[in-house]
């Protein structure tokens, strides 16, 4: 029932016949509808066996040792780092990997923190230094992975968490806060990850530089979807992660500014992030070595490069068209079900693919069980971002969520799939 | 189908018309439970008078599952003692954690065991438990404070 329909030029039979997980079957019978991209990608073969050919001949432990297989796991390992940085615009030594997106916001946080903390540091990191007065200021849309970490580190510095409200739209709500000249950090979604509103960046950067403020960047639902240069945005700090951009899990991307790389102290500790090691202390290597403390997640950052190259072999730019279509049907279709209301843009001016809604007299719980039933893979909940969902009065909303290989047929199914929810639990 | 497994009609009428719903007084305890994975809320009071459980009053916020699972730990618990009432919720909680093993006795807990299928669905058990911890949760702390 899934006829494969080819728009913007892509071949989406070709497409799909790269991803295995997609042809299988859910609950009995029921071709998968994989709608929950947003929260993890599916990976195509060409993933799968980058892993597994980097695994059968060149593994080693990367920048350790001098034998052959060191030498080339580590030209892997720094090759991926390089196609990312085309990927987003970046210098590769401004990507530092990490295990995921939330570890890489967690280790600006720490950088902070640990400035603040003052003792056995050089000059360099005075400008990370937050105390009481000093502001973070962030939105009211975040995914708690760029909500709890500036709030913990509010916590042990004593700075003030600010933030921006959200409109009735779920957009950043831009008159809702003046900066200060005490904001120090501006921490956003470039893409809501509930809304699919994408953030004025270039305006929140300007506002941001205008008070000597870092901006922090979560790129989680960017960088898989659309075409980004972190350099062109101008922000000081962005992360985002491997799974969600048909990459391995176990990957993620820190990108820093240089200039404030190298002034940063380190987060964790240990091997292969040092420059000297003496019983009385030790110096740090240059970025992004200091940052990559231990043996590093190897199979999965060649993975990750394996990943760029299928992506950019499509081109983001089609990519974002393919999804902004199919985020027209989807809201095209909701409109259509009475007691369906879109939390987020509906129309598709500065927006992104996902598509969060809630059903007048049907729980998302409920109406997401009745979409699994029929083979239909979305999410429920909050989507880890609470306090959006408050905002909204609120307890879940269902999520559907897009990536290269969803056809517009999937995504007719999911509103079909939403009139029988209603019907099931008796709702007009 | 397994959606009709799962959502037994008793569900159904439980969740359309909740028995007991409503903060009510007097109480001994008030708990508020939240599952963190979705974000359904319940706030749950409970009576005790001697040992028996006089009342239960509560206001949820979540899916049919979780509603209609408090609604009918309310016709269980009410009216037993402490001592049954914990027996109660402990077969339906392993029922409910059983991935479809265990069907539930129906002489202990009534309508419970229309809870069976939901078993099978590792992702909603919490929903079926939230009511019946946060009773389990004010309970015990009326005894502590007693």
């Amino acid at each position: 029932m899934t006829a494969v329909q080819a728009h913007e030029g892509l071949d989406l039979t070709a497409i799909r016949g790269d991803f295995p997980i997609l042809s299988r079957t859910v609950r009995e019978d029921r071709p998968l509808v994989y709608l929950d991209s947003g929260a993890t990608s599916q990976r195509p073969r060409q993933v799968l066996d980058a892993e597994r050919r980097f695994l059968e001949t060149h593994n080693a432990a990367v920048h350790r040792g001098a034998h052959q297989l060191a030498e080339e796991a580590t030209d892997d390992y720094e090759a991926a780092r390089a196609k990312i940085a085309v990927l987003v615009g970046a210098e590769p030594e401004e990507l530092v990997f990490t295990k995921n997106a939330t570890e890489g916001i967690n280790l600006v946080a720490y950088a902070f923190s640990n400035s603040s903390i003052r003792t056995g540091l050089g000059p360099e990191t005075e400008r990370f230094v937050l105390g009481p007065g000093d502001e973070i200021v962030v939105t009211e849309l975040e995914h708690h992975a760029n909500l709890v970490p500036w709030q913990e580190l509010c916590r042990r510095t004593g700075a003030t968490l600010r933030w921006y409200s959200v409109t009735d739209d779920g957009r950043i709500d831009l008159d809702s806060l003046e900066l200060t000249e005490r904001t120090r950090i501006v921490a956003f979604a470039h893409q809501s990850n509930v809304t699919a509103a994408i953030a004025p960046v270039a305006e929140l950067v300007r506002r941001a530089r205008a008070v000597g403020a870092l901006t922090v960047l979560d790129a989680c639902q960017s960088v898989p979807h659309m075409p980004v240069n972190l350099t062109e945005l101008g922000v000081d700090f962005a992360a985002f992660s491997g799974h969600k951009m048909l990459g391995p899990s176990g990957v993620g991307v820190l990108y820093g500014r240089t200039e404030l790389l190298e002034a940063m102290p380190p987060f964790l500790t240990g091997g292969s992030m040092i420059e000297m090691v003496r019983m009385e202390g030790s110096t740090y290597a240059p970025p992004p070595q200091r940052f990559e403390a231990g043996v590093p997640m190897t199979s999965q950052a060649v993975g990750l490069g394996a990943a760029v190259d299928y992506l950019s072999a499509i081109g983001m730019d089609r990519v974002f068209a393919h999804e902004q279509e199919l985020a027209r049907v989807a809201l095209d279709t909701l409109a259509e079900v009475p007691g369906v209301r879109i939390v987020g843009p509906t129309d598709l001016t500065d927006r992104g693919g996902a598509v969060a809604f809630v059903v007048d007299g049907v729980h998302a719980h409920d109406v997401g069980q009745v979409l699994d039933d029929r083979g239909i893979a979305v999410r429920v909940g909050h989507h880890c971002a609470w306090p959006l969902h408050r905002r909204f009065g609120i307890a879940a909303t269902v999520r559907a969520s897009f990536h290269v290989y969803n056809t517009a047929d999937e995504v007719a199914q999911l509103a079909e799939g939403v009139r029988a929810a209603k019907e099931f639990f008796g709702v007009a | 189908m397994k959606l009709e497994q799962m959502y037994q009609e008793i569900i159904l009428d439980h969740y359309r018309q909740p028995h007991g719903a409503g903060l009510r007084e007097p109480f001994d305890a008030e708990t508020h439970h939240v599952n963190p994975t979705c974000g359904d809320e319940v706030t749950l009071r409970v009576k005790l008078e001697g040992d028996e459980v006089k009342d239960v009053s509560y206001e949820s916020l979540g899916c049919s599952i979780s509603q209609a699972s408090t609604s009918v730990l309310t016709d269980l618990v009410v009216g037993k003692s402490v001592q049954e009432a914990f027996r109660i919720l402990e077969s339906f909680q392993e029922m409910a954690q059983s991935r479809g093993k265990v069907a539930g006795d129906e002489d202990v807990i009534g309508d419970g065991v229309a809870f069976a299928g939901v078993s099978k669905y590792p992702a909603r058990v919490k929903c079926a438990l939230l009511g019946w911890m946060a009773f389990k949760d004010a309970v015990v702390r009326v005894k502590e404070e007693a």
